[in-house]
């Protein structure tokens, strides 16, 4: 408690515990739309299994999810629509750009097809690969976790800079 | 070594069994329409592995629908263009395959820049989006066609990429989703 | 196929006086939903682009009658990569990695039919034991090809557990693949005139013990499913394309053989070795969800047939076609000699030659005729590189498929002619 009667050590231990219980109740919105939606079907199916790490119950709402796991290419006909989805999406919400074409265009550099999404949104983890395995995606979702924890990413950030805690 | 050195394990072959029909389709057709057709190319003579048939667009529904319903080649395996860049500036290039003895031909019709195309509808349904996709990348028009919108790209994109003049990398921003025009389902 | 005709359904009625008790004419206006008490009351539906039935990024919209479509259309082209325009821009060796990402759930038959399409431009003939390799690579991908479609097909009507049963076979055939070539799911391992890298030592005995196992998996799923009434309701007599549909339409591979097309690519055309196995090509007659799943279910008993045949028919061998002009020069070339040196430099930065002259290439996809239609001039690069993807002509058969269905059964009808996003768009 500080002289004028405001709690800092208490909202930053509330903070630190609502952090905890956001990390591990993910819910993922897979926005998957070529070949990284099939390794991310692979992630989610029996062999490799995302529900071991608190994320498995998929949402296709984007107001019931905040994970937003982008997998596969963002072309300029999508790009918008992406963006409306993030929009809808409830704060704080988190972003997974998943593989080449979604984190840079890949080898896509083409009339057609955005250079990244960073473009259109802000992105908390980049997996690279084309298509990245499932362990990349996994480690991807461990990283997020601890950028949770730790109030890293964009979302939190926004947060913080909204209560004028920046 | 090139398209007409025969190879045993990539439809080795073809030629000989194909020859007969190719023949006789092709003497049919020169018989019947002479006047339309511009230009024949036989495999191992030529390079290409089917018999091209070049035919001129005011022929274009009579040998078609000819080759469809009497010669036998009633499938549509593919429609699509080239931008060859030199006038006459597109070519139509529609692949046909006879169902029952799987024989394939090739046919060609040379459009310049500013001309429009028969739409193929009345022969093969399928033709629709296939026309609509060639509008799309090359900018060729047909007439009659019923619903002659862009198909890959963004109603609001401006010129035709698969032109050879259209950059690789042009690219056209929009901030807003394609609106869906509800007219359509009227 | 003997049971391919429903037991509970009256097949000797007109399909409408079958489903609903209404007479049957093509006009969908007479078709109207018994329980619907606002009559005509139209509703418009839009479902997608990013819909989880619609598998990847497509858009339909569709116009209700109660619950009944009486009109869609469809709309694509949100994962359009500009892979054409690319064929004009990149050599025809760096145009392989391409070809993985039009049907990305069996990316080792785009490889191969793209390998065969360029080959053909060159008169190339590859050795022995490539071909028998490429023949595998096609029929394992077309095995995990049908059982992807036929287990999310199930997950849209809601059987997660048989889409479970089929992945679990795909993962182990993912290892099997990445035994080959260091990749899961593009591959990218074919090269013109040969393979990126020979198989393993033992790979195809790895690849017959798969087959065994998987065998048994198809068994247990047929049982599972097949019967299961709640999935013959929702199949049987669901968004019927018949014949003639099917041929005006353009359809091939599994989805017109589900309504009687008798055409399969690898056996009337035959290329590689499949004049030399023994195998059948189910054929059904109805051509709805049902007959589409049960075609696609017995092709990959056929497909791993051959796998088995080729499996014992493999010998060592050369992977490389005997061409200077397509030959990758070895490292130790590459790295100990001056020739060799400039020799891959040249390979990778320049390209090799393909001479003038156009084909058409088409080999049997998993999902039905994948074509290569490449023109050339002369040059590293082709003057035109059309793609045939099936998927093209079968999305534009769904109008016409799901008029006058329920819009539930929408999904089911998506779902069955595994509609891929990647070489739909391309």
């Amino acid at each position: 408690m500080s002289k004028d009667g405001s709690s800092d050590f208490f909202t930053t231990k509330l903070d630190d515990m609502v952090n905890w219980a956001r990390k591990h109740s993910l819910f993922p919105l897979p926005f998957g739309t070529s070949c990284c939606g099939i390794e991310l079907m692979s992630t989610l199916a029996s062999g490799y299994d995302m529900a071991r790490f608190g994320a498995e119950v998929v949402r296709f709402s984007p107001r019931q999810s905040d994970l937003l796991i982008v997998a596969g290419i963002v072309n300029l006909k999508m790009a918008p629509v992406l963006r409306n989805i993030y929009d809808q999406m409830a704060d704080p919400k988190w972003v997974i750009s998943m593989g080449a074409c979604a984190s840079s265009g890949g080898i896509f550099n083409v009339y057609s097809v955005t250079q990244g999404i960073d473009t259109v949104l802000p992105v908390d983890v980049y997996v690279p690969g084309c298509p990245p395995a499932p362990e990349g995606l996994l480690n991807a979702l461990l990283r997020l976790k601890e950028m949770i924890a730790a109030g890293e990413t964009h979302s939190q950030r926004r947060e913080r800079a909204l209560r004028g805690e920046v | 070594m090139d398209i007409n050195t025969p190879v045993k394990t990539i439809y080795g072959g073809h030629y000989d069994k194909y020859l007969p029909e190719w023949t006789m389709v092709v003497e049919a057709l020169q018989s019947e329409f002479g006047d339309f057709i511009e230009e024949i190319l036989m495999p191992r003579i030529a390079a290409t592995d089917v018999p091209i048939i070049q035919i001129r667009k005011s022929g274009m529904m009579a040998v078609l629908s000819r080759l469809k319903e009497g010669l036998g080649f009633s499938f549509l395996t593919d429609y699509t263009a080239t931008d060859e860049e030199s006038e006459p500036r597109f070519r139509l290039v529609l692949q046909l395959m006879n169902p029952t003895t799987k024989a394939r031909m090739r046919v060609k019709i040379r459009l310049s820049e500013q001309e429009t195309s028969p739409t193929l509808i009345p022969l093969w349904e399928g033709a629709n989006w296939a026309e609509r996709e060639i509008y799309d990348m090359f900018g060729i028009r047909f007439e009659g066609h019923p619903d002659l919108r862009r198909i890959l790209m963004d109603m609001r994109w401006e010129g035709h990429p698969l032109r050879k003049d259209y950059p690789l990398r042009g690219y056209q921003v929009f901030l807003t989703p394609e609106p869906l025009d509800p007219e359509l389902l009227k | 196929m003997s049971d391919s005709n429903p037991k509970n359904f009256k097949t000797d009625l007109p399909l409408d006086v079958a489903r609903w008790g209404i007479p049957s004419t093509y006009d969908v206006s007479v078709k109207r939903d018994t329980d619907d008490i606002f009559e005509d009351s139209k509703v418009l539906v839009n479902i997608g682009p990013t819909h989880p039935a619609m598998h990847g990024a497509f858009r339909c919209m569709a116009r209700l009658n109660g619950e009944i479509i009486e009109k869609s259309y469809c709309e694509f082209g949100y994962t359009h990569r500009a892979k054409e325009k690319l064929g004009e821009n990149r050599t025809y060796h760096q145009f392989v990695v391409y070809t993985d990402r039009l049907n990305y759930c069996s990316a080792l038959i785009n490889n191969v039919t793209y390998a065969m399409a360029v080959e053909r431009l060159m008169g190339i003939e590859v050795p022995e034991r490539a071909v028998w390799i490429r023949m595998m690579c096609a029929e394992l991908a077309r095995v995990i090809d049908h059982l992807i479609c036929v287990g999310i097909n199930a997950v849209d009507l809601g059987a997660f557990s048989f889409f479970l049963y089929g992945y679990h076979q795909r993962e182990k055939a993912y290892t099997l693949i990445e035994k080959l070539c260091g990749a899961r799911l593009t591959t990218s391992y074919t090269r013109i005139g040969g393979l990126m890298a020979d198989a393993p030592e033992g790979w195809e005995k790895e690849v017959k013990e798969w087959v065994k196992e998987t065998r048994a998996v198809v068994d247990e799923m047929d049982r599972l499913l097949t019967e299961n009434r709640i999935w013959l309701k929702r199949t049987k007599g669901v968004a019927i394309m018949n014949r003639e549909d099917c041929l005006k339409y353009s359809f091939t591979g599994p989805n017109a053989r589900a309504a009687g097309v008798d055409i399969d690519l690898r056996r009337d055309q035959p290329c590689m070795f499949y004049d030399q196995v023994d195998f059948d090509v189910p054929v059904a007659q109805t051509g709805d969800v049902f007959d589409r799943y049960y075609v696609r279910l017995e092709e990959v008993r056929q497909s791993l047939n051959i796998l088995t045949q080729c499996a014992d028919r493999i010998k060592r061998g050369p992977i490389w076609a005997d061409d200077k002009r397509t030959r990758i020069p070895e490292k130790d070339q590459v790295y100990n000699t001056m020739e060799g040196l400039i020799h891959h430099f040249k390979f990778f930065m320049n390209g090799f030659n393909v001479p003038a002259g156009e084909a058409y290439t088409s080999f049997e996809a998993a999902n039905g005729e994948l074509g290569f239609y490449i023109v050339s001039k002369g040059g590293p690069a082709a003057h035109r590189m059309r793609i045939r993807g099936p998927s093209f002509w079968h999305y534009q058969g769904l109008d016409p498929m799901i008029r006058g269905e329920y819009i539930a059964d929408l999904v089911a009808a998506l779902g069955s002619i595994n509609v891929i996003a990647g070489e739909l768009d391309r």
